[in-house]
């Protein structure tokens, strides 16, 4: 790294901790609107609340394109399998965020149509609770998000050591 | 106490005399309460009884409001079919119910008289299991394919769910051979939807293409069907209201007022003064921001990026004098049944006249960017067009039947909230196409804040909850305090609002359209039955004919115009 007086640094760093640092700062939402919260979830890419102050701002409908599903609102029995194909159409590195209580859990549907959290589906990075949540909330999840990412705390990342081990623990 | 309870019932049409021939049972509207004319009809009557009321010209109910079925396991016949009917021009609003067997729950389709009737009819079947003979499509429409059994029936459980695999996800049998004509272009299955960016929420719509041109179309619900009236049915009165919040998320506290004034006029009552003229206040912010949204969503869909910011601020603007009101942002939970939750703050009318001041300036800036635009112009004018009397044949209400020339507006035709005090106009465009709906649409935004100059002017002082200690709770250090309080506080939040045993069909303008709440209520605690009578879902289902004929392209912008809400559209 080239220094004002001419002279040149050099950083030392993991390959893990740089990959973690590139990723987090540049996540492309994809967001799965369906009620409420992405009423909410609009908010938080308009001009009051801004997400690209924090890297999140290229919003991509195509799963091909994007790397952090953002599930907003109720899922249904009915919406299910498309949630599920949305979802692994999606690259790897992928990480999912579950805003608002229906996205969690359900929320107050205990209903014979409602799926009770997303989580019976697809593995959930990030809960971000509240009905809906305020941007400010939905925010804070993509913060926490960022953080996991870094530290290589997110599911993709145990799925990988886990494959690691399995593969060490092979016979032969 | 006494002040609360006073009839408001404003003169009511006659009982037509055509009619007195026709049911074998009447309820005149001074039994109902809630100004509708009631009668019982026998299934083998319906139809002409249905056509004489369409048809007489001294009754000619020309809007079908909402078909909807009711269980009563204890009754020798156990379903009942309700219909609500209105005519524009009278005033006449009339409910028909139908008694059927639980053995053989079959009845004639109204489709041949109001083509509104389609999905109202198939929701039925749907979720009661009600036959409609002559129906032209009588398929599931909220749950999903592989839904066994009718889940508003009583006799349901209401957490038992049926899974959907990814298999049994369905398509139209039209669509699933795809035939091709050789001297033309070949033709082609789009699927738009449900995770689309232009459908904005969970619509999905099956289109043949031929070229670019749409043949034929179909669409899918009940992506967003959250089970609205089967869950209210475990709650109290008062704690609908959250559920109802959620109906039309973008305008919550229009739906919360709605069920409040509905359930109000079952109880015959009526809220203090002053909650009536800040509910009407904070309504018209609603509307505001649900026009805001539809236009700003329409926009982007048309490549109008920059108009939908500036919507988005106005949004955000009118949060801000919500959360200093109810704690929310979106998702209110403000009214309550007799009153509203709590008073506003103290700074409330500094702040409405920020807004006043503050928003038309945005309203002025979307006006310019666009309503002259050519290519917004190219994109709307002559797209999507129905005719009036087409569009009320389907069961439009609101904007986008006042697109077309018919100036139905709930608040002129019945007002409430002292609507009637108010003035305001009832904007009308004649070309019925997307460019006619904006229009209406920005013009309403500006009689809203028109309503809201004149209502904060006018907010007398006094509580804003009815001093009825059977509907509203004492305060909290009365509760505290005394012991008389305390029981009552007690009793109302064990056992609810008790409501009378009986049923009344209350309805407000939403943003939407004529959004109704049918209540039955048993004598309890609990809602007996609670249907909803969203606008968006009767203005979707002449989606698909709209779209016929039009390039794929238009798809979109037709779907942007006419707000299609799938909270509500789905409940």
């Amino acid at each position: 790294m080239p220094q004002p007086d001419g002279s040149s640094i050099v950083l030392t760093t993991r390959v893990q901790a740089m990959l973690g640092w590139v990723r987090k700062n540049s996540l492309w939402p994809l967001p799965f609107g369906t009620g409420c919260c992405a009423v909410e979830f609009n908010s938080s890419v308009s001009s009051h609340y801004d997400l690209a102050r924090f890297g999140a701002e290229v919003v991509r409908f195509s799963p091909r394109q994007s790397d952090m599903m953002i599930v907003a609102g109720t899922i249904t029995d009915k919406m299910g399998p498309v949630v599920k194909r949305v979802y692994d159409q999606m690259a790897e590195p992928k990480y999912v965020i579950a805003m608002g209580a229906c996205a969690c859990s359900g929320g107050f549907y205990r209903a014979y149509h409602v799926m009770q959290g997303i989580d019976e589906l697809i593995p959930v990075d990030v809960y971000v609770a509240g009905c809906p949540p305020t941007p400010e909330a939905l925010i804070h999840g993509i913060l926490e998000l960022q953080e996991m990412i870094q530290r290589g705390k997110t599911h993709h990342d145990r799925l990988k050591t886990q494959d690691r081990k399995a593969t060490t623990a092979l016979p032969g | 106490m006494t002040d609360s309870r006073h009839k408001t019932e404003k003169p009511q049409p006659p009982f037509p005399a055509e009619l007195k021939a026709l049911g074998s049972q009447i309820l005149g509207s001074e039994k109902t309460g809630d100004g509708h004319h009631e009668m019982l009809v026998d299934r083998s009557r319906i139809l002409e009884v249905l056509r004489t009321v369409k048809e007489d010209p001294a009754i000619h109910c020309d809007l079908l409001v909402d078909i909807c079925g009711v269980d009563w396991p204890d009754r020798d016949d156990r379903f009942e079919v309700v219909y609500h009917l209105a005519a524009l021009e009278t005033g006449l609003r009339l409910r028909i119910r139908v008694p059927l067997k639980e053995e053989d729950p079959t009845m004639p389709s109204a489709f041949g008289l109001w083509k509104g009737a389609n999905w109202f009819e198939r929701e039925a079947w749907d979720l009661f299991g009600i036959h409609f003979e002559g129906h032209p499509n009588l398929k599931r429409l909220l749950t999903h394919e592989a839904f066994d059994g009718h889940p508003l029936r009583k006799d349901y459980e209401p957490g038992r769910r049926c899974l959907l695999t990814e298999d049994e996800i369905m398509t139209p049998e039209w669509a699933r051979e795809n035939p091709t004509d050789n001297d033309q272009f070949e033709t082609h299955i789009l699927n738009l939807g449900p995770s689309h960016p232009a459908t904005h929420g969970v619509l999905r719509t099956v289109v043949q293409l031929e070229g670019e041109v749409i043949r034929r179309a179909e669409c899918e619900i009940g992506y967003l069907h959250r089970c609205f009236e089967k869950m209210v049915e475990s709650q109290g009165w008062n704690q609908v209201i959250p559920y109802t919040d959620r109906l039309n998320y973008c305008s919550s506290m229009i739906n919360s007022v709605g069920y409040a004034l509905a359930v109000e006029k079952l109880l015959d009552v009526e809220a203090p003064p002053r909650a009536q003229i800040l509910r009407l206040i904070l309504s018209e912010f609603s509307r505001i921001m649900d026009h805001a949204v539809c236009l700003g969503a329409n926009l982007v869909d048309l490549g109008a990026v920059t108009g939908s910011r500036y919507f988005f601020q106005v949004r955000e603007e009118i949060y801000g004098l919500l959360e200093s009101c109810s704690g929310a942002r979106l998702t209110v939970s403000y009214a309550r049944i007799g009153g509203l939750s709590h008073d506003v703050p103290e700074n409330f009318s500094s702040q409405v006249r920020v807004l006043l001041d503050t928003i038309p300036g945005f309203i002025d800036d979307v006006e310019k960017l666009v309503t002259r635009n050519t290519i917004f112009r190219d994109r709307t004018e002559g797209v999507g067009v129905i005719s009036g009397a087409e569009a009320l044949a389907w069961g439009w209400t609101g904007p986008c039947l006042r697109a077309s020339g018919i100036p139905y507006d709930v608040r002129k035709a019945s007002p409430y909230l002292g609507y009637e005090n108010i003035e305001f106009d009832v904007p009308v465009a004649t070309t019925g196409d997307c460019y006619a709906r904006y229009l209406v649409r920005m013009e309403e935004m500006r009689q809203s804040l028109h309503i809201i100059r004149q209502a904060i002017d006018s907010i007398p002082g006094g509580p804003v909850m009815i001093d009825d200690p059977h509907i509203a709770p004492p305060e909290k250090s009365k509760a505290y305090n005394e012991m008389e309080s305390m029981i009552r506080h007690f009793k109302l939040l064990n056992d609810g609002i008790q409501v009378p045993a009986g049923n009344g069909y209350g309805f407000t303008e939403g943003a939407n359209g004529e959004l109704g709440y049918y209540l039955v209520s048993n004598g309890g605690g609990k809602p007996y039955r609670i249907k909803v009578r969203p606008p968006c879902f009767a203005i979707y289902q002449a989606y698909p004919h709209l779209l016929e004929g039009q390039m794929v392209s238009d798809a979109i912008a037709i779907l942007g115009s006419l707000n299609i809400i799938a909270g509500e559209l789905d409940r």
